[in-house]
This record gives structure tokens, C-alpha cells and sequence, in this order.
């Protein structure tokens, strides 16, 4: 929902968000349940964005908010149940007054998050993934933090912790034991570094503060736009489509209005280099976007932020607050007349299938993510059917620097079809963690040589959902033609077990299938099942033609991308490192699918417990 | 007058209207292009994925993709049956259907997927789910164990019927079919067994109370002919018209 005063929106909705807010006062259902609602507005559009707030001040939510929220909203309380069941961190039951949830990507475990799971809940006495008898505390885990870089980590009600040592393990269990309010958490927890290991152009540039838009007054649009086209700039975010002929084409359609999303749903395992731009380089994104706005004709924008950096808010507010002070955003843009724009925010709230364009889009319209049908495209139809341009952080900043240094400039750098320099989010076993902007076109060694992660048996590039790339084939270059990337490069040393990896994986997209389609929605599940099976020694032949099967299937018969690409790193270990799978497998034909003494013993437990 | 426009099917070449899909084309030219979670009756959302053919070489689900001129469509080829009959073991596998005991039996859409593919049984691992029966309703009964997601109910009771009695909720494997009241139960919603929402349903997860079998087993819909035959007629109407003559015959 589009809500005619951002800035009053974003202040009221940070006595919500921000960490200084987090005091546990007693709570009133109905008045939390009505202030939730009068921060954007009583519309079934904003159902989400009211939820999250909603959790975020209550913990979770409670039948009688849903219900209110049904009758105000007039909206189905199954559609509330709907979303409440759908997105990940929330819950219609309070988990802990302190949740937290512990950052369960691969990197993650390689570091020790198992460990650091297990040490919470001995010292807080407490089982994983249960509430503790007086409500205290909830431990659990989450899909990657965007932290890969300074692991492992958790959010506790929602803010990241970074860097779980001992120590800072001691003190959270003090902190909450002592039930410390979250607000007077001392803030070196909260702090999250940058790690900018290699920078060129796009990190280490000034802020934007109009130097791009100065370019709006000097120039007709048409000049820019071809600006744009000579670049050859291609989307950021993964699948590469190039950034002028979406602009265009979303520029030439009929309408009254349009609209510019940036995707800074960053869920892609191992990613962490949007949360690093929008740490660092708030003003290029919103400069970028605004750019767009200019030059498609949109007067409405949104930043979609992961839930998981909603520490970002904050800031991201403040720098849009700023900004409108300087005449960058608002009505009359940098005293163009006419040139209104301005940016709400969305959270979102645990789902990685909202990083795929249309489901993002639902889920700004206060829905479930499920994917849409394309075509048609955003473009031509998006946000509440509107023309939309949707890009991911990086692409709106690297066209705030085409602007301002010319599309020939832009082109010279990388290789042909991969024009520009790419942000590489880099973690596992190598020296030197973080962030490492390169040319396009760079190779995997180069990129392992920068980090110090030579000894690298294999390399996974574009995230869970990417490629896996063996030792042998390092040569190869990060560019949309040979091994093509968002951003996410996830070091495996040779003494990892890339079968670890694999099953990692599967489990994260057994968690985030959205569930629409048959393919994705079982054939995620099963495969993780199968390799379960595997994991625990009961696997035979048999059951790596099955996961063959399934791999083709989804891959092909899937609605949307997280389907198509669910088992593409499996199909990859599959062919590059099949020991993996066939060391830990029974050389029998047929083989029980479970530990018989095992089960015997689990049900004999069970039996006695209850 | 506008130009014929035409696409190919299986080497077939058959007209089609601007803004028709491959599934509505292939319906008016009698071609049979296996689903389950279409009806032309509602739009079509293509989430049950068995209509995949290939377009142009691209795969794509037949009942949400558009028709372009001279577009060559793949439908029966033995790769694509194959992956078909994988989705049917899928769906299968990811419920409870024990179609010996089911009162949809022979009339149910899932079960002539499964002969019409010729799915004997299945080597992946059945899932045994838990899930909630709700017999609340006085004369209807839902039982999510042999729900297959198609959203048909879904459709049906919000566009047709207005009355908005069902919804999908969770996610992944843990989506479900639920009930738009309160309680969460059938028994306060104004659902009826004349709704539409009662006659869509392709398998056996909604049925009437205290009509078990009316129709005898090897007479009904899919016995005789398979689902490819049968075609594009929706059993259970064809189902309803069946007990309507033979009330009429007991009468």
C-alpha cells in the first residue's frame, strides 16, 4: 500500500523497530493491535507490514490482533493465518520474551553454530527449538543472517549478534537471565562490520548526494537513458537481465503511474554484500533509485529489506529523512518541478522465495511470497498491476556511476556481456572473509588467490541456489556467461565433506519452498529425506537414481526459479564428487530405511515418557 | 476478418483466439493434455504442473501459457509423460490415498492420472502426514489426507460461490488447505453441498456425508474409459448428473 507520507510512517514505525524501543512494558492487545494499524494505515494491503510489527512488539500474535485485524482490514482470517503461517518469523505463539534464532547456513556450521547452539541451551537450560518453561527464552535457528563473513550469529527478537565467542555467549546468557531489556543490551553486541577486503569504484566512492541527479538538469533523459545502453550494465541480483531495456521498457508502457522497487531481500545462502552497500552506501541506492524514478516516470518506490537486517532500518530511515531535507527525495527533486518521488520501506519477514521478483511483489502487497505467472512481467504489471522496475541494491548503485562517469566508461570494465566490476560476498575457508569487488570476468582463482583460499577443493558460487564449482574447474570466470553470480562464494577447503554441504542445502530449500507447485513443493522434501537417509548410512544405489529423478524434475518442471534451482548444486556434487554420496552408502541392493535398533530404542523412550 | 492463427500440437495444427492458452486451445480442438488442478471453469493458476509441455522447446504449463502464432507444442512425448507420471507419484506419496476405501474412487481425478500413466506403485518413500480431518459440518466432511493443493475449492467458493469458505496456508511441505472461520472449522461457514466448491474437488477430499458409494464401484466415470478418453468433462458433475437419473429410476 502506498501511504501518502513516508517520513511520518517510517518515524512511527520505528517506535516499533529500533532496538531503543525494545522495553517490555505490559502490552495491551487492542492498543498495540490499533497503533500497529495507524502507523500505515487501515488497509488489507499493509496486513504484513502490521503483523511484523505486531510480533516484533508482542512477540507474536495473538488470536485476538488476528481477528481484529480481520474485521478492520476486512480481510478472511484464514488469509491472516495465511500469512502468519507463511513467513518464518512469525508466530501465532509467544516463543520467548528473548527469541533467538541461530543463523544455519553452511558457513555457519563450518564455523561452529552447532556448537554455540548447544552451549545457549545448556547454560540457559533449555531444549533447541522449545520455550523454555517460563517464557524466558526460545532457541532456534534461521536461514543464512547475511553474516557469513563474521559467524556464527544469531538474531535475538529480530537484531544480529555477530562473532559468537565464548564469551559473548556468557553475556547474552547473563543478559537475559537477568532479563535485561533488549534496549539496554550494550550496543558492542549489535555492532556489525563491513569486511571490505578489495574495493574498487562502487566501494570506494564518495556518497551520493545529487552528484548523479545533477546529471537530470544538465542532460534530457533520453541522453542518460542511452547512457544506460552503452553500459551494457545487467542486473545485480543473479539472473542478469540487462538494466536499460527493463527501464525502457517499463518507461514505454501506458500508464498513470509507476513504480520502482529495489529487491534488498538478500536470502541467498552466503550473501552479505547488499547488507555491506546499504551499511555504507545508503545514499548511491536511494540516489540510483531515484535516478529510475526520473526516467521511467515513477513517483512511488519501496525498499524491500530482509527481515534479517532490520538493524538496517535505522539507518535507512534516517539517510531518506535526509535526503527529502535536501530536496534529493520528496516533491520538487533537486528543484525540478514535477519531479515528486519518495520511498517506503517493507520488511520482510522470513522468506527467501521473496527475492524472486513477482513474489516479492505479493508479498509488498501484503501477501503470501507465492511467485507469480510471467508473463506478464513486472514491468507491464507489478505492484498492484502498476508498471514496476524491480532491481537488486547493486544494480541502482552501479547506475548511479554510469551516470556519472558515462556508459563507454562502465563498458570498458570486465568482459564482453559482463560489463562493470561485481561485489563478491566471500566466506569459508579462506583468510580473509568479506567483501572483494572485481572486475566481471575475474576468475575463481583469482578471487580464492585475494582471499587467501587457495586450498579450496571446491567453491559454491551464487548460493545454495548456484554452482558448484571443483578445484579443477577454477579458471573459470564470474561472469553471466560462464559461472554467473549474485554475489554469494562459499570457500570449501579439502578437508570438508562435500556431502555436508549438499545436505545443508536441501534442508534450507525443504524450508523455503513456498509450496505452490508439485515439483518443488514434495521434491524439495523428499530429497532431503533421501539424503537424511544417506546421512545416517541407509542409503543404497537406488537412492541416488531417485535424487537424480527428482533433480530433473524440479529442475524442469517447476513454476519458479527456487524449484528450478533447488537441486542444481546436488546435481553438480553428484557428477564432481561422487564419493561423497557413495562412501556413505549400503552396497547392499536393498537396505532398511531406517536403524532398526535405533527405532526400537526411540519408541521404547517415548512410550515410557508419555 | 482477422487471420487464422494456429499453433501445432504433437504435429496437430489447430486454431486459436487471441488470448486463449495452449489448454483452452487443446480443449476446443479435443486434444487431451493431462491436469489437475485446471477447470475451465476458474482461472487457471498451474500449480499442480502435470499440463508441462514444451513450447517451443521451452517447457511450460499448457493451462497458464498463452498461445503465440505458429508456436509448436510438444505434449505427448515419452519424456514428458514420464515426468508427469514422477508428479503423480509425487502427489501420491505426499498424502494419504487409500483409494480401496475411498468413496471417490473411479470417480477420482488423481487415481485415472495414475492408470492413465500406468503408475503401478511407487519406489519413493511415502510421507504418512498428519493430518486434520474436519467431519464438524453436518453434511460435508474435509479430509486433508487425500487433498492434493489444487486451490479448486479455493476458486470455486471465492469466485463462483462468493462465500470464500477455504484458503491455503503454511509453507513448503507444510502448506494445507484451511477454513475461513473462527474456529477453523467447516461447521461455522455457510458452506453447502449445492456450493460449487463441492463438485470441483478432483479427489476424494471433500465429500457429502451419508452418500457413501450411492454409485456402484466399475460403474463409475473413469472405469470404463480412461481419463484421456473421458476428456475434459469433470467427473463429479457428470457424476451428479448420474445420481440425479438414478434418484429419478428409485423414484
Amino acid at each position: 500500500m502506498i501511504t501518502s507520507m513516508p517520513q511520518k510512517t517510517q518515524q512511527k514505525a520505528l517506535a516499533f523497530l529500533s532496538r531503543s524501543a525494545q522495553k517490555s512494558t505490559p502490552f495491551d492487545i487492542t492498543k498495540v493491535t490499533q497503533e500497529a494499524m495507524a502507523v500505515y494505515g487501515v488497509h488489507a494491503g499493509n496486513c504484513l507490514q502490521i503483523l511484523i510489527l505486531i510480533q516484533q512488539r508482542l512477540g507474536y500474535i495473538p488470536v485476538k490482533a488476528n481477528r481484529m485485524l480481520s474485521r478492520s482490514l476486512d480481510l478472511p482470517v484464514s488469509h491472516i493465518d495465511g500469512l502468519i503461517s507463511f513467513y518464518a518469523f512469525l508466530t501465532d505463539q509467544p516463543l520467548g520474551k528473548f527469541t533467538l534464532y541461530i543463523s544455519d547456513n553452511i558457513t555457519d556450521r563450518m564455523l561452529g553454530n552447532q556448537e554455540v547452539a548447544a552451549k545457549l541451551c545448556q547454560q540457559l537450560k533449555v531444549s533447541e527449538r522449545t520455550s523454555r518453561a517460563d517464557g524466558r527464552v526460545y532457541v532456534g535457528f534461521s536461514s543464512c543472517t547475511g553474516l557469513g563473513d563474521q559467524g556464527p550469529a544469531l538474531l535475538v527478537n529480530g537484531y544480529a549478534i555477530n562473532k559468537l565467542t565464548d564469551e559473548r555467549i556468557v553475556q547474552i546468557v547473563a543478559l537475559i537471565e537477568q532479563d535485561v531489556e533488549l534496549a539496554n543490551w550494550p550496543d558492542t553486541l549489535f555492532s556489525i562490520e563491513t569486511n571490505i577486503n578489495q574495493q574498487d569504484h562502487i566501494l570506494s566512492s564518495q556518497p551520493f548526494t545529487g552528484q548523479a541527479l545533477a546529471f537530470l538538469k544538465k542532460q534530457p533523459s533520453r541522453d542518460i537513458m542511452q547512457e544506460l545502453q552503452a553500459s551494457n550494465l545487467r542486473g545485480r541480483g543473479g539472473a542478469g537481465f540487462n538494466t536499460y531495456r527493463k527501464w525502457a521498457y517499463c518507461q514505454q508502457t501506458q500508464a498513470k503511474q509507476r513504480i520502482v522497487v529495489c529487491n534488498a531481500d538478500e536470502g541467498e545462502p552466503g550473501t552479505f554484500k547488499d547488507r555491506v552497500l546499504l551499511q555504507n552506501h545508503a545514499n548511491a541506492l536511494i540516489e540510483g533509485m531515484t535516478l529510475c524514478a526520473r526516467l521511467i516516470d515513477a513517483n512511488q518506490g519501496f525498499i524491500y529489506l530482509r527481515a534479517e537486517y532490520l538493524f538496517l532500518y535505522p539507518t535507512l530511515v534516517e539517510t531518506l529523512a535526509r535526503r527529502r531535507q535536501q530536496k534529493l527525495l520528496g516533491t520538487n527533486i533537486i528543484g525540478i518541478e514535477g519531479f515528486n518521488f519518495d520511498i517506503d520501506i517493507h520488511l520482510g519477514a522470513g522468506a527467501y522465495v521473496c527475492g524472486e521478483e513477482s513474489a516479492l511483489i505479493e508479498s509488498l502487497e501484503g501477501k503470501r511470497g507465492i511467485p507469480r505467472l510471467r508473463p506478464p512481467y513486472p514491468v507491464t504489471s507489478g505492484y498492484q498491476g502498476l508498471p514496476t522496475v524491480v532491481n537488486n541494491v547493486e544494480t541502482y548503485v552501479a547506475a548511479c556511476h554510469i551516470v556519472l562517469n558515462g556508459g563507454d566508461w562502465f563498458a570498458k570494465q570486465g568482459v564482453a556481456n559482463s560489463a562493470g566490476t561485481k561485489l563478491h560476498s566471500v566466506s569459508g575457508d579462506c583468510t580473509q572473509p568479506g567483501i572483494y569487488e572485481l572486475s566481471l570476468g575475474a576468475t575463481i582463482k583469482e578471487l580464492l588467490k585475494h582471499c587467501g583460499g587457495e586450498d579450496a577443493q571446491a567453491v559454491q558460487v551464487g548460493g545454495a541456489s548456484g554452482t558448484l564449482v571443483p578445484a579443477k574447474d577454477f579458471d573459470r570466470g564470474l561472469e553471466f556467461d560462464d559461472v554467473p553470480t549474485g554475489g554469494s562464494f562459499m570457500v570449501f577447503s579439502k578437508q570438508r565433506d562435500i556431502f555436508e554441504v549438499i545436505k545443508n542445502f536441501a534442508e534450507f530449500f525443504r524450508h523455503e519452498s513456498c509450496g505452490f507447485c508439485t515439483p518443488c513443493r514434495v521434491g524439495t522434501s523428499l530429497s532431503n529425506e533421501i539424503l537424511g537417509k544417506i546421512a545416517n548410512g541407509q542409503g543404497t544405489p537406488h537412492d541416488i537414481d531417485r535424487l537424480t529423478r527428482i533433480n530433473e524434475l524440479s529442475s524442469s518442471m517447476s513454476q519458479c526459479g527456487l524449484g528450478q534451482t533447488a537441486h542444481h548444486a546436488l546435481g553438480n556434487a553428484l557428477r564432481h564428487f561422487p564419493e561423497c554420496f557413495t562412501r556413505r552408502l549400503q552396497t547392499k541392493e536393498h537396505a532398511l530405511a531406517i536403524d532398526l535398533e535405533q527405532e526400537i530404542v526411540r519408541i521404547a523412550v517415548n512410550n515410557r515418557e508419555h | 476478418m482477422t487471420e487464422k492463427q494456429q499453433i501445432t500440437i504433437d504435429g496437430q495444427l489447430i486454431d486459436f483466439e487471441q488470448g486463449q492458452t495452449v489448454m483452452d486451445a487443446a480443449i476446443a480442438a479435443n486434444i487431451y493434455i493431462p491436469h489437475l488442478c485446471h477447470n475451465p471453469k476458474f482461472k487457471p493458476q498451474g500449480s499442480c504442473r502435470l499440463c508441462t509441455v514444451n513450447v517451443n522447446g521451452r517447457t511450460a504449463a499448457a493451462c497458464v501459457t498463452q498461445c503465440v502464432a505458429n508456436a509448436i507444442v510438444e505434449n505427448q512425448t515419452i519424456a514428458l509423460t514420464a515426468k508427469r507420471k514422477d508428479i503423480i507419484e509425487l502427489l501420491f506419496i505426499e498424502g494419504n490415498h487409500f483409494c480401496p476405501s475411498c468413496e471417490r474412487s473411479g470417480d477420482c481425478q488423481l487415481q485415472a492420472q495414475a492408470y492413465q500413466h500406468n503408475m503401478i506403485g511407487t519406489e519413493l518413500t511415502y510421507q504418512y502426514p498428519s493430518r486434520q480431518l474436519d467431519a464438524s459440518h453436518p453434511e460435508i466432511m474435509l479430509d486433508r489426507d487425500r487433498c492434493i493443493l489444487c486451490e479448486l475449492c479455493v476458486r470455486a467458493s471465492r469466485d463462483a460461490d462468493g462465500k470464500n469458505v477455504f484458503a491455503i496456508a503454511g509453507r513448503g511441505n507444510q502448506a494445507n488447505l484451511v477454513v475461513n472461520s473462527d474456529s477453523g472449522l467447516l461447521k461455522d461457514t455457510q458452506l453447502s453441498v449445492d456450493d460449487l466448491a463441492m463438485k470441483v474437488c478432483p479427489v476424494g477430499a471433500l465429500l457429502i456425508k451419508k452418500r457413501g458409494f450411492n454409485h456402484p464401484i466399475g460403474d463409475r466415470l473413469y472405469d470404463h474409459k480412461p481419463i484421456s478418453e473421458v476428456g475434459h468433462h469433470h467427473p463429479y458433475e457428470t457424476n451428479q448428473d448420474r445420481k440425479k437419473d438414478k434418484l429419478q429410476e428409485d423414484t
